[in-house]
């Protein structure tokens, strides 16, 4: 069922082999049931990367992260953290710490006693407890509330204070199960820039779960998509998303404008593709090596690669025409709606500032550059 | 006021009149200075002052306070364990122990007293303070398994794994973490067993020998020879103490931690 684009993807694993990496993880697999809810899942992750695994819910990814975190063991495969197997190591002695979705702070325990659990559990002279804390309340913001309950903070700081529980330990990892999704959108826009800006400043190495694509783009250095328990593509979020490698991944990561066809005759630097809506023109795409004519395809595009004119453009072959069908003004954009030919409607955007917006009937060309979409093999 | 609120505010005063009525009337009288009839002869304390000079009722409130005493923490630390081991086993045994654990509070008492009285002469052992605590253990330690239960089971498990997760090892968890979680429960279900301890009546009435009276035991025996205002004065006090217990024991179990 797999689709593969045979478009080359840069990123990939082997070209960390040369580093050694901090986290290391060897095709695990986790059955619930009959179900594999982790299906053979390797990926690497370097000392001081931010590593994001994206998925819709239900993708097994939190799995991931508790059998990392070591509160679940796999049927298969092995953890390693700097070099080491995890496998028989209890939660407790796994240089890793958690950052729950729903935080799980001590709610009998202060911000401060909060904070220092991890060091009192492993017997640091209280000295140095004092110490370490207040550094750590100092760089998540949270100084003068040390001696609140959490029952006292807002959601944003008890968030801040369930990142500062982990930070203090330094551990090698630190892992964040959906770390900002129960905070509201314009809290979450603000840790997202802040969480980014501690990683980079404590060169923590993280791996974050999370189902929200535009966080994972904007926070991680790497990202992996999964889906139905295995992984489909890691790479760097412009990777991901420039050159998805199936159509899920295409979906997941961005508004996708799809259209299936067959492959059509070979020309020189690209085949025409024969849309399966025959009130669509063909038009060459490029397609790499595995283009067959006949085969079935489905070519996909960006909205901001479609550019749109009300005059036919010049010299391209890249172009469809439409007819605008919802305007959605967003502010600083504004989104349009367009029938392509019979069934397929597509999206397209201009910014706010443009002057003569166009208006539901008008018709109007779509044209992009002859590299900009993808195309994926059925 | 709406007619209905009106009527409503009737019903509910008659109901709470027919529930503390006896109660109201018992502690009233245990104020009244004429000895021997229902009639108010103005208001004293001589009757509570008597209870002071009364020997026989000091020995009886001694063993009281020592039988509860001992019960409770014997019923809390057992009916504790028993709580806390029940969060590991499979679903399937866990259910057939609470069906257990609720088979004690609905038997009649008077069966599980003569029950422990049998036992105990089968094994004979002589009947004193010692059985009357293991009785009072017995039906004790349902109470506080349920209770303390009931608060363990609304605990966040996430909470126990944070804290292994910042290198806690088992003990520290329990110690650090679901220990002072649990501590309003603890409190609440020593109170509530302690109280249930002193008012016992019927358990304490099979089980007790010579020398192991205990104050409902006592006012029982008192009540034989006549209602007399120390004995009113007398279950004024025990009341008032028991409806502390009950307090400070809702009032535990409400609070956050």
């Amino acid at each position: 069922m797999a689709t593969f684009s045979t478009s080359p993807v840069i990123a990939s694993d082997q070209s960390l082999s040369s580093a050694s990496p901090t986290i290391d993880i060897r095709a695990i697999v986790r059955n619930h049931g009959s179900v594999a809810a982790v299906d053979h899942v390797s990926f690497q992750v370097r000392r001081g990367e931010f590593f994001s695994i994206l998925g819709p819910s239900g993708a097994g990814k939190t799995s991931v992260l508790r059998i990392v975190a070591g509160f679940e063991d796999p049927d298969a495969g092995d953890v390693l953290i700097d070099g080491r197997s995890m496998l028989d190591v209890p939660p407790n002695r796994r240089p890793v710490n958690l950052v729950f979705q729903s935080y799980a702070l001590f709610p009998h325990l202060t911000v401060f006693e909060n904070v220092a659990f991890g060091l009192k559990m492993r017997r640091v002279p209280t000295a140095l407890i004092d110490e370490q804390v207040r550094q750590t309340l100092t760089m998540v913001k949270l100084v003068g509330k040390e001696g609140r309950k959490p029952a006292q903070l807002s959601g944003g700081e008890q968030q801040r204070v369930a990142l500062a529980r982990a930070l203090v330990n330094k551990p090698a990892v630190v892992l964040l199960d959906e770390p900002l999704a129960a905070l509201d959108q314009q809290l979450r826009q603000a840790m997202q820039v802040e969480l980014k800006s501690i990683q980079e400043q404590a060169g923590l190495t993280c791996v974050c779960v999370t189902h929200h694509q535009e966080e994972a783009m904007m926070m991680s250095d790497r990202i992996a998509v999964m889906h139905q328990g295995r992984m489909w593509q890691v790479g760097t979020p412009r990777e991901v998303y420039e050159n998805p490698r199936t159509l899920f991944v295409s979906r997941f990561l961005g508004v996708s404008n799809e259209l299936p066809g067959r492959v059509g005759e070979a020309m020189e630097d690209a085949h025409l593709l024969q849309p399966a809506d025959d009130r669509v023109p063909a038009f060459p795409v490029r397609m790499g090596s595995g283009a067959s004519p006949g085969r079935s395809v489905t070519w996909s595009i960006r909205p901001e690669r479609l550019r749109m004119s009300r005059e036919r453009p010049v010299n391209s072959d890249s172009m469809l025409t439409g007819v605008i069908e919802k305007v959605l003004f967003a502010g600083s954009e504004t989104k349009y709606l367009i029938r392509v030919g019979h069934e397929t409607l597509w999206e397209a955007r201009t910014t706010g500032a443009v002057q003569l917006p166009y208006a539901p009937g008008d018709p109007v060309f779509l044209h992009w550059a002859l590299g900009d979409g993808r195309v994926f093999f059925e | 006021m709406k007619p209905r609120s009106m009527g409503v505010n009737a019903v509910s005063l008659l109901a709470m009149l027919f529930l503390y009525g006896p109660i109201i009337v018992l502690v009233l009288y245990s104020f009244n200075a004429a000895h021997l009839s229902m009639t108010w002869r103005g208001a004293t304390l001589k009757w509570y002052a008597a209870l002071w000079h009364d020997e026989a009722l000091l020995a009886a409130t001694a063993n009281s306070l020592l039988i509860a005493l001992v019960s409770t923490i014997g019923a809390t630390s057992l009916g504790g364990l028993l709580a806390l081991g029940m969060e590991q086993m499979p679903r399937r045994r866990q259910q057939i122990l609470e069906g257990g654990l609720v088979l004690p509070l609905v038997i009649p008492e008077v069966m599980m007293g003569v029950a422990l009285m049998l036992l105990f002469v089968t094994v004979h052992m002589p009947l004193g303070l010692t059985t009357v605590i293991l009785g009072h253990i017995v039906f004790n330690i349902p109470l506080v398994t349920i209770m303390i239960r009931t608060r363990l089971r609304k605990l966040d498990p996430m909470l126990r794994e944070a804290a292994a997760d910042l290198g806690a090892d088992a003990w520290q968890v329990f110690r650090y973490v679901t220990l002072p979680l649990l501590r309003p429960a603890i409190w609440g279900a020593v109170l509530v067993a302690f109280t249930v301890s002193l008012d016992d009546f019927l358990v304490t009435f099979f089980t007790a020998g010579p020398g192991a009276t205990t104050l409902p035991l006592k006012v029982y025996s008192m009540i034989k020879s006549g209602v007399t205002p120390e004995i009113n004065a007398l279950s004024a006090l025990l009341l008032g103490v028991s409806m502390m217990g009950v307090a400070g024991s809702l009032y535990l179990q409400r609070r956050e931690v």
